[in-house]
Parts: structure tokens; sequence; C-alpha cells
């Protein structure tokens, strides 16, 4: 299968200055890419580029085969569509009218809409479930709709590929979803071919086939996003200093308070995370343990916690980190229960607890 | 079917402000053909229309006076409302116009300084006023669009605008000021702006230009209304942008241009018409507003027209005066909506 989309040593930037250089894409039909990248790293010069707003330094683009600089602009139009980040603000017109501008290159030179075009116009507004807005003024609309509004005139245009730059931007997160549920759908049905930039990186990883990451002078890394997220850690990728970011549940947690653990959280099953974020946010540096190494605490802990004392899984915990725990508690000025049932595997917690009792160590929150 | 009554009400509502615009038309024509310090009864009208010029004081006043005046009145009322609707799709800000971004202002500039300069080596046709007024449009919007790329609020290029009209003004004034006695009669005359003591040969002028200018504007109304979405969105649809908005200013200036040689600076015609069409409209289509704001724009200036002719009749009052008085108020009201709108 030859690839619907692809780029060849692609260079791009402004007024003849490279910004990002050696830009291979490739990409198959009915596929989504996704552009991930800190502010300005030049996601959106990438995607101007590919939508021929820019043009290229070096490198060719070609889509279904067709040369991209080499098509006119009729061309592009039909094989092609755009979401933009600049906002529109079109006065007096219809949610109708506006979705029927996307009908430009197929319209005669007055642009007059024929049954044709009003059946299209009519489908994309069912398409992204807009129907019922048709008549509405498009300023009066609420930000999730005027973004549907918005793919709606794109769709109408009857493209193969859509480019769209930050589409969820503004959004709140029913509307982010809803979109990118769309998205897919388009793919996966129409097999419409997405190119797009986002910020959410958990939802980046979510809706994309593929993830391309921008840093720097050139691609930073390119591949599914199982690939690209382990090859390249969010928190090098945004330079992440202060906080950490698990790439598998696309959770983000603030820094880690630093210093000589002061409290020692005997957590486990989950129970540990509240007592966790909450010593997170009072910069109380601590321990936890024991944990098993398949417990969601200890993803937690190792974001959050100075020290953690990890169990192997299915195993009960052996006396080696019994000691390790006890040694980390009496070093600690009080411990905390985050409420972890004691069961056969962890009992080594329960003899941590009566210590912890009979030293007077343990807090009651 | 759901769809095509919408279509139906968009195309009737269309048909219905059309209608009302030329049945407007005709009576302020025959209004203005009518009413004067001569009186014609719509009887003594119609004779003299039917049995064509003859000597008479009568057939005189219709024909040589009245006739001309009100065509040119109604020709540069439409040309003038549909430059300010070009200028709007090309700032994409309805407060765009002719007179506020001091373009005609350099129009008046130019026509004067040609008037007083020009005046003895050359003959000062219509054609030639245009021409000079051309040439001033084009410098004054060459100046503000270079103003516009540094300053994207809007309101403050409108205050850039009004000052550059003010300079404008000032140069004209400075050039009257040696200026021999008979040339500062006929500026003064002029540079209020009226729609008297024009002849024949200027409604042709002005026919001639802007017939074809208005036509070519609306075969523009499918790249404008792609426009109005922005300079990336018509890209994408295959508008060949920097072509676009050149021939956008170009026409917008001639049509503005036109009217200041012939008829002096008009105010706020430009941006109260057009939106006025708008708000009848309900729509901002292209295609459908450059009709209907000609239509708007021929039937606001008969009416003042009308009005500073016989107000204070035997006294006239300038053209700018009563379009001022009638159209400040509706942009002023614009301007306060859109405010209230964008603090929501």
């Amino acid at each position: 299968m030859t690839a619907f989309f692809k780029t060849n040593g692609l260079s791009v930037g402004y007024n003849g200055k490279t910004l990002i250089r050696d830009i291979d894409i490739v990409l198959n039909k009915g596929g989504i890419l996704t552009l991930i990248g800190p502010n300005g790293s030049g996601k959106s010069t990438i995607l101007k580029t590919i939508a021929r707003q820019l043009a290229a330094i070096r490198g060719s683009v070609t889509v279904d085969g067709w040369e991209l600089f080499k098509m006119s602009a009729k061309e592009v139009a039909k094989k092609q569509a755009v979401v933009l980040t600049e906002r529109i603000r079109p006065e007096l017109y219809t949610v109708r009218d506006l979705v029927g501008l996307g009908r430009y290159p197929y319209t005669n030179i007055v642009g007059r809409l024929t049954d044709e075009d009003r059946r299209a116009v009519d489908e994309c507004l069912a398409l992204v479930h807009v129907k019922d807005l048709a008549e509405r003024d498009f300023t009066t609309l609420s930000d999730g709709q005027k973004q549907r509004v918005i793919l709606a005139r794109a769709l109408a245009q009857q493209p193969e590929l859509l480019v769209l730059d930050e589409p969820t931007a503004y959004l709140d997160i029913k509307h982010k979803t809803e979109l990118l549920s769309l998205l897919r759908f388009l793919a996966r049905e129409r097999g419409m071919t997405v190119i797009m930039s986002l910020h959410e990186i958990d939802l980046a990883a979510k809706a994309s086939d593929l993830l391309l990451c921008v840093k720097g002078e050139t691609i930073a890394a390119f591949g599914t996003p199982d690939e690209v997220l382990r090859s390249l850690p969010v928190e090098e990728l945004y330079e992440l200093e202060k906080g950490s970011y698990d790439p598998d549940f696309g959770s983000v947690e603030l820094e880690k308070p630093d210093g000589k653990p002061r409290v020692f959280v005997i957590a486990g099953a989950g129970h540990g995370i509240p007592v966790m974020r909450s010593l997170q946010r009072e910069r109380v540096p601590f321990a936890a343990g024991i944990l098993f190494e398949n417990d969601i605490d200890a993803r937690v802990a190792a974001k959050l916690a100075e020290e953690a004392v990890i169990a192997p899984a299915f195993e009960p915990i052996s006396e080696k980190l019994y000691e390790k725990a006890k040694q980390l508690i009496l070093e600690c000025e009080g411990v905390i229960d985050a409420g972890t049932p004691v069961g056969t595997f962890n009992e080594a917690n329960g003899r941590l607890l009566a210590l912890a009792a009979e030293k007077g160590l343990l807090k009651n929150e | 079917m759901e769809k095509d009554k919408a279509v139906r009400r968009g195309i009737g509502r269309f048909s219905l402000v059309i209608c009302l615009l030329f049945a407007l038309l005709i009576i302020a024509l025959a209004v203005n053909l009518a009413v004067g310090s001569v009186r014609l009864s719509p009887n003594e009208l119609l004779d003299l229309l039917k049995n064509g010029r003859n000597a008479s004081t009568e057939s005189l006043i219709v024909f040589n006076i009245r006739m001309p005046r009100m065509l040119l009145a109604a020709i540069l009322g439409g040309a003038l409302a549909v430059s300010g609707f070009l200028l709007q799709s090309f700032f994409r800000n309805p407060i765009a116009g002719p007179f506020v971004l001091g373009i005609s202002s350099g129009a008046k500039m130019i026509v004067g300084i040609t008037m007083i300069f020009l005046a003895g080596s050359i003959s000062l046709s219509p054609a030639v006023l245009v021409c000079a007024a051309f040439v001033g449009s084009l410098l004054i919007t060459a100046v503000v669009l270079l103003f516009s790329q540094k300053v994207r609020n809007m309101e403050l290029l409108l205050v850039v605008g009004i000052m550059v009209g003010y300079i404008c003004s000032a140069v004209t004034d400075m050039a009257v000021t040696f200026a021999s006695e008979q040339d500062i009669v006929n500026l003064k005359y002029w540079s209020m702006g009226t729609f008297s003591g024009k002849g024949w040969e200027s409604v042709v002028t002005a026919a001639l230009i802007s017939a074809p200018a208005l036509i070519a504007a609306w075969l523009l109304s499918k790249p404008m209304g792609a426009y109005a979405l922005g300079e990336g969105y018509a890209k994408s649809m295959g508008v060949a942008v920097k072509p676009f908005r050149l021939a956008l200013i170009l026409l917008s200036s001639l049509l503005s241009a036109c009217v200041t040689a012939l008829a002096g600076p008009i105010s706020f015609v430009g941006i109260a018409v057009p939106h006025i069409t708008r708000t009848m409209l309900k729509s901002s289509k292209p295609a459908l507003v450059i009709p209907a704001a000609f239509l708007a724009g021929a039937v606001f200036c008969l009416f003042c027209d009308l009005i500073a002719r016989t107000v204070f009749s035997p006294t006239e009052l300038n053209i700018g005066t009563v379009t001022s008085i009638f159209g400040a108020p509706v942009v002023i009201l614009m301007m306060v909506n859109r405010r209230r709108r964008a603090g929501q």
C-alpha cells in the first residue's frame, strides 16, 4: 500500500529562513497524525506548509500521489481543507451560509449553490450534528458549536485530507472529546486522512494513529503513540522540570517535594493517591510503602515520593523490604495510614502500623 | 422540504428588499424632478416627460438641471455605498469607509491641487478630475494600508484615517491660500460637496466609470464571501488572495474617486448605507449586498439631495451636511452595538 500523504526531506520556515528541517512523514489513508511539542516549536509552521499557506523551503509534499506545490489552488482546495486557529467572526452569516462557503471550489463564478451543493452542505451539517443550528447566526453560537460548524465548512470542500491547527483550543472537556471522536469517526468510516496539532498529549495519544514530536530544528520522534511516548518521555519533549507525566494514563503530577522524608505513608490499592497528592500540595517530603509494583499507588509514589518501598507483584512481602520500611519509619516524624486493608500478602504493612502505633508515630488525619 | 424553505426565505427576503428599494427609487426620482423652486404637478411632469424637450422654462429646468442632477445623485450615491462595502470587505470590518479612512480627503486634496495649479494649462473635464481624485485616493489608501500592517485594531486605524484626512484638508487649505479668486470660488463650491451645477457630461462620466466598476465588484462577490473568513481560509479554498485584495482596493478607490471628483467629499454614506442594507437583508452575502447597497445608496442620496436643496430654499445645504446628519448617528449606533456585543 502506498502512503496517501508523504513528505520528503521537507524543510519549513518563514521568509526563506528554515525553522525545522528533514521532516519525513508517511501517513496512510484514513490515518490520524498528530503533531505535539512545546509552544512555539513550529507545529503551526509545519501545518501551514502542508496546507500550502506557506511555501516549503526544501523538499516535497505529496498528497494521493500528487505533488502538492505543483497543483492548482482549486485542485488543492478539492483535495484538502483546513481548520485554522484564527478565530473568525463573520457578521450576519447563518450556519448554513457559512458551511456553504466551503463549496467554493465547486461553484460557478458568482458562487451560486446548485442542488448538489446544497445536498452536500446538508450532509456536512448532519455529519457534525449541527443540523438544528442551520439557520442560526454563527456569531451567536458557543465555542463548541462554532468549532463543529467550522469543521462542517471544511468537510463541505469534500476533502480527502483534513489539516487542523489546535482544533481543541478553547473547548471544554466535553467538546474536546466529542470533536476527537468525530475525527476518529471520519477517519475510520469515511477514510478521511487527518493531520492536526494538539496541546493535550493524553488526548493526542488516544486519538491518533501516529504522533510526531516537534522540538528544536528537527523532528524529535515519529511513530505510533506508544513508540513515541516511550522513546521520548513527555518530560523531555516539553522540558518539564517541575512535574511529571504518566504516558499510560496521561496523568500529570506536579513538582515532587524534595528533601529528607518527613512522613511515611502506608498505602496500597489506590488509597494512597489522595494522601500523597495532599502531601505534595503541602510540600512535605515523604516516603511510601510497602507497595506492590503493580499497584496504582506505586506509580504515583514513583513520581511524588522521595523514597518508595516497592515489592515484586504476586509474592508476599519479603523480610528484607519490611526491614527497609521499618528503618525509614524510624527516621520519619510521623506515619500516615492511608486506609489500605491488610491481607495475607501485605501483612508486613500490618506490622508496620503496629510498630508506628507503639512508637506514637501514627497520625490521625 | 426544510432546506428549500430556507433557501426560498433567503431569496424571498432579497427580492422583497430589492422591490422596496426600487419603489423608493422611483418615488425619489419623481419627487426630485417635481419639487424645487419651480414646483410641478404630477400631470405637468408626466406631460413634459412624454413630450420630450422643448423651449419652455419648465422643460429646461427638468431636462437640463434637475434630471442630470438627480441621475448624478443616484449613480454617485450608489457608487459610494458599494465603495464603502468593498473597503469593509477588505478590512473585514463594517466601520471602514472611504470618508472615515481619509481616502475621500486624499482625493479632494489632489483634485484641489489640480484645480488650482493646472487650471490654466489643461481643461478640467470631469474625466480629468476623476483621474486626479483616483490618484489621491490611491495615495491615501496606500498610506492607510501601510499603517494597517502595524495597527491591527480597527478603531485605532480609524483614528489614523481621520488624522490623515485632516492633513489632506490642511494641504488643500494651504493650496487655496495661493489660489486666484476665481479658482477659490470654484473650489469652495466643490469642496463642500454638492450635486448641483453639473451637466450631462458629469452624468455620462459617472455612468461610464461606475457601471464597469460595479459589475467588476459584483463579480468579486464569490472571493469576497470566502475572504470574510480571513486570509487563511480564503487561500485554502482557492482564492488568489493578493490579486483579489488589489482588485478590491482599486475598485473601491475608483468608485469613491469618481464620487469625490464629481460631487466633492460626501460623508458617512459608505458606512451607513451598507450597514442598513445588511440589516435589511439579514445577510452579508456580497452577491446580494452589492446590488441592494447600490440601490439603497441611490435612494439615500436622492432624498438627502432633496432635503439639501429644498429645506432652506433658495439657500442650498451641502450634501455632506445632510448625509452627516442622517449617516453619522447610524455609524455611532453601530459602533456602540458592536462594543456591547464584543463585551458579552
